[in-house]
């Protein structure tokens, strides 16, 4: 129950997204087994159904394969789960960097007030 | 998936009331759904219905294609709104009670999961604190291996740990041949555990969807669209 879910959004998309993230910061490394279905699902307190949905959709983009038998292993070749990351940390820099923008601030401005909270 | 759970044109009149109106709904194996309504919508009479407790005005009910009856008790495994086991009961003594009613529960299961809990099997029932009790009560409903399991109201004034511990138990003992419903209306803290969400008000279906669905096309969560349909 710690993933933190967006509750306005579907879950399946976010259960991908999160294990994407995981295999692309290689808290999951390439070829290393994944969780169980039910270990996801008691964890992120979701159904084994969107689960289940959301691996086999990660089947099928080439981020995850099934072994009959012996569950689910993240693909060795990672570049689609790190495209993903790449594309959220894309979206949410944007997102920020427009925010600021609104509030009239400059640039080199933003910078700086990274900097200066960056420990906080 | 199969058809586990079918009401037809379920109604049931109180004198001028309709506690349920015309009310038709299928439930698939496989499924955790949620049976959602403000106070008097109707959740409990349906579940009453399903459990053989209350006899329909008109329309049919049938779990796996029989009507509520002796046939059906070994497939429906019920947790009432409210407790009916004696207090003064060791959790052991309980245990053994269900063991003798029904033969698909699995003793070994339930006292894993009591010991989990660090709760000891010698305790009486009225040693317990509340939140231990209910969960002793679902632990009891879930060690069954049932075709329908229906939690009335498993969440309701309990606290956030024992919430969380309720929705793990159903989730770790989720069985692809089986379904749960369950009644609530707390829905925030159950959403996402659901695969399915039926809203009812007046006695009638006034939504039949998966909660993805409704999130996608709502742009907004099944509780924030519950406060809408329900608004008063």
């Amino acid at each position: 129950m710690d993933w933190m879910l967006d509750k306005k959004r579907p879950i399946c998309p976010q259960i991908v997204e999160r294990l994407c993230i995981m295999i692309a910061c290689e808290k999951i490394a390439a070829g290393e087994r994944l969780m169980s279905v039910r270990d996801v699902a008691v964890k992120a307190g979701v159904t084994p159904n969107t689960v289940q949905k959301s691996f086999e959709q990660l089947e099928q983009t080439g981020v995850i394969y099934s072994k009959r038998g012996s569950g689910w292993y993240v693909c060795d070749d990672i570049h689609i789960a790190k495209d993903v990351l790449n594309h959220l940390l894309r979206e949410k820099t944007l997102a920020y960097l427009n925010d600021m923008r609104s509030l009239g601030i400059s640039d080199e401005k933003i910078i700086e007030i990274i900097k200066e909270y960056r420990h906080e | 998936m199969s058809e586990i759970l079918r009401c037809d044109h379920l109604t049931k009149q109180y004198g001028n009331l309709y506690a349920l109106n015309d009310l038709s709904l299928l439930i698939e194996s496989g499924k955790i759904i949620g049976l959602l309504g403000p106070n008097g919508a109707g959740k409990t009479t349906l579940i009453k219905i399903i459990n053989g407790l209350l006899t329909p005005s008109f329309g049919t009910v049938t779990i796996e294609g029989d009507s509520p009856g002796p046939k059906t008790k070994p497939k429906v495994s019920y947790l009432p709104d409210i407790s009916y086991l004696n207090n003064w009961m060791t959790v052991e003594q309980i245990v053994s009670m269900f063991a003798d009613f029904y033969d698909d529960f699995r003793p070994e299961l339930a006292y894993q999961m009591i010991q989990n809990l660090g709760i000891d099997k010698k305790m009486r029932l009225k040693t317990l604190s509340k939140g231990n009790k209910e969960k002793v009560c679902l632990i009891l409903v879930m060690s069954r291996n049932a075709k329908l399991y229906v939690l009335d109201e498993p969440i309701a004034g309990v606290d956030p740990a024992t919430r969380d511990y309720i929705i793990s138990t159903i989730i770790n003992n989720y069985n692809p041949d089986a379904s749960v419903l369950i009644s609530t209306h707390l829905i925030s803290d159950i959403e996402s555990v659901l695969d399915e969400v039926i809203f009812i008000k007046n006695g009638r279906i006034v939504l039949h969807d998966t909660v993805d669905h409704i999130r996608e096309e709502h742009g907004m969560s099944v509780d924030d669209l519950f406060r809408e349909v329900f608004r008063w």
